[in-house]
């Protein structure tokens, strides 16, 4: 009977996603593209808030790209073509998060030194996106009224591993009876310090504040 | 569903490290799992021996070792242990905690091989 060895490892399990994630960014923040990664539930409004995102900086001047990653359908990336920015799908076939790989592979022709802003919106899914770094140097957790103020509280490793927070769908507060100031606490209580940002996709409310953030971390 | 999407990169990562060694088979394999990856454990044992199959890992054990959420407090000057997964808040002082030391962790600790017998 031979007796097992033991080898010791000690290595991340996602060690290929890391490196090519952190090889991404180095690319990224050397062209001066700042990529945002959009993180929440299904539903949440990622699509909606980038389309008139994207709109605006595009009004605003800036060369702005966007990847959307789904289950199936290629339907956001339809929606986000609107704005006349150049948006491809990402079709996961049934995983539920982006992987660096994935994205990579959705990169090219594009010249990243001609671009601003690259948008990543993630599978609609607040559990899985997190342990994937995709070389994005924002990761923004979204957070609508309709879903209720302890989602922060139930999935604190999406908001803890989040830049800033973003309220959407406020002009449905009053409907849902969303309280404010509970959400704000919730969040504080997984990410204290957190920027937490409200926007309505409808109205167009906090959408100029958002954008200014952006354009803030940008950077000139 | 990550548990795949995480034994997939596992098992991957697991060959590789044995590649070298002149085994027969893996007889088990350790990882550990902090609280904030949300990971279930039978959902990515299940995985595991799914994707497994047909490599140096079939039928290997999977052994988890939980790791619990540590922050570090800056009223206690000090790394928290907390009970649950949140609120991220010191249990001693009640300060909101955001320095999160541990409780993300997703790694192969080690594995444990049987020697080709010469
Ligand atoms: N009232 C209101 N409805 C909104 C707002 N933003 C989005 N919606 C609606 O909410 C639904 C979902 O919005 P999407 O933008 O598709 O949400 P998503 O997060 O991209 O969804 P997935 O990509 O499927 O995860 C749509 O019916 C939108 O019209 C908003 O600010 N106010
Ligand atoms: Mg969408
Ligand atoms: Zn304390």
């Amino acid at each position: 009977m031979i007796e097992p060895r033991i080898l010791a490892v000690r290595t991340k399990i996602l060690k290929k996603n890391d490196e090519l994630a952190r090889r991404m960014r180095a690319e990224f923040v050397a062209s001066g593209v700042l990529v945002t990664n959009l993180v929440s539930s299904p539903g949440t409004g990622k699509t909606a808030l980038l389309l008139e995102t994207m709109k605006l900086l595009i009004d605003r001047g800036r060369r702005v790209a966007a990847i959307v990653g789904d289950l199936e359908t290629d339907n956001d990336a339809r929606r986000l073509a609107e704005s006349g920015a150049p948006v491809r799908q990402i079709m996961t076939h049934g995983c539920c998060h982006l992987e660096a790989d994935m994205v990579r592979d959705h990169l090219d022709g594009w010249d990243l030194g001609q671009l601003d802003y690259l948008f990543i919106e993630n599978v609609g899914n607040l559990v899985c996106p997190t342990s994937w770094d995709l070389g994005e140097s924002l990761r923004v957790a979204l957070l609508s009224v309709t879903e209720g103020e302890d989602k922060p509280l139930k999935y604190p490793g999406l908001f803890n591993t989040s830049d800033v927070a973003v309220i959407t769908k406020i002009d449905l507060s009053r409907a849902c009876e969303f309280d404010r100031g509970l959400a704000l606490k919730n969040i504080e209580a997984v990410r204290p310090g957190m920027v937490v940002l409200e926007t309505s996709a409808k109205t167009g409310g906090g959408v100029t504040e958002w954008t200014d953030f952006l354009e803030q971390k940008k950077g000139p | 569903m990550h548990e795949l999407s995480i034994a997939n990169h596992l098992v991957s990562l697991a060959c590789q490290s044995v590649r070298q060694e002149d085994v027969t088979r893996v007889s088990a394999i350790t990882i550990r799992v902090g609280a904030l990856a949300c990971v279930h454990p039978d959902s990515l044992k299940f995985c595991f021996d799914a994707v497994s199959e047909g490599t140096l890992l079939e039928g290997a054990e999977l052994r988890i070792i939980s790791v619990p959420v540590v922050v570090y407090c800056p009223t206690c000057q000090c790394e928290i242990e907390l009970p649950e997964i949140q609120p991220l808040r010191c249990t001693v002082c009640q300060t909101p905690c955001g320095d999160v030391r541990h409780g993300n962790e997703l790694e192969l600790e080690s594995i444990e091989v049987v020697d080709a017998s010469d």
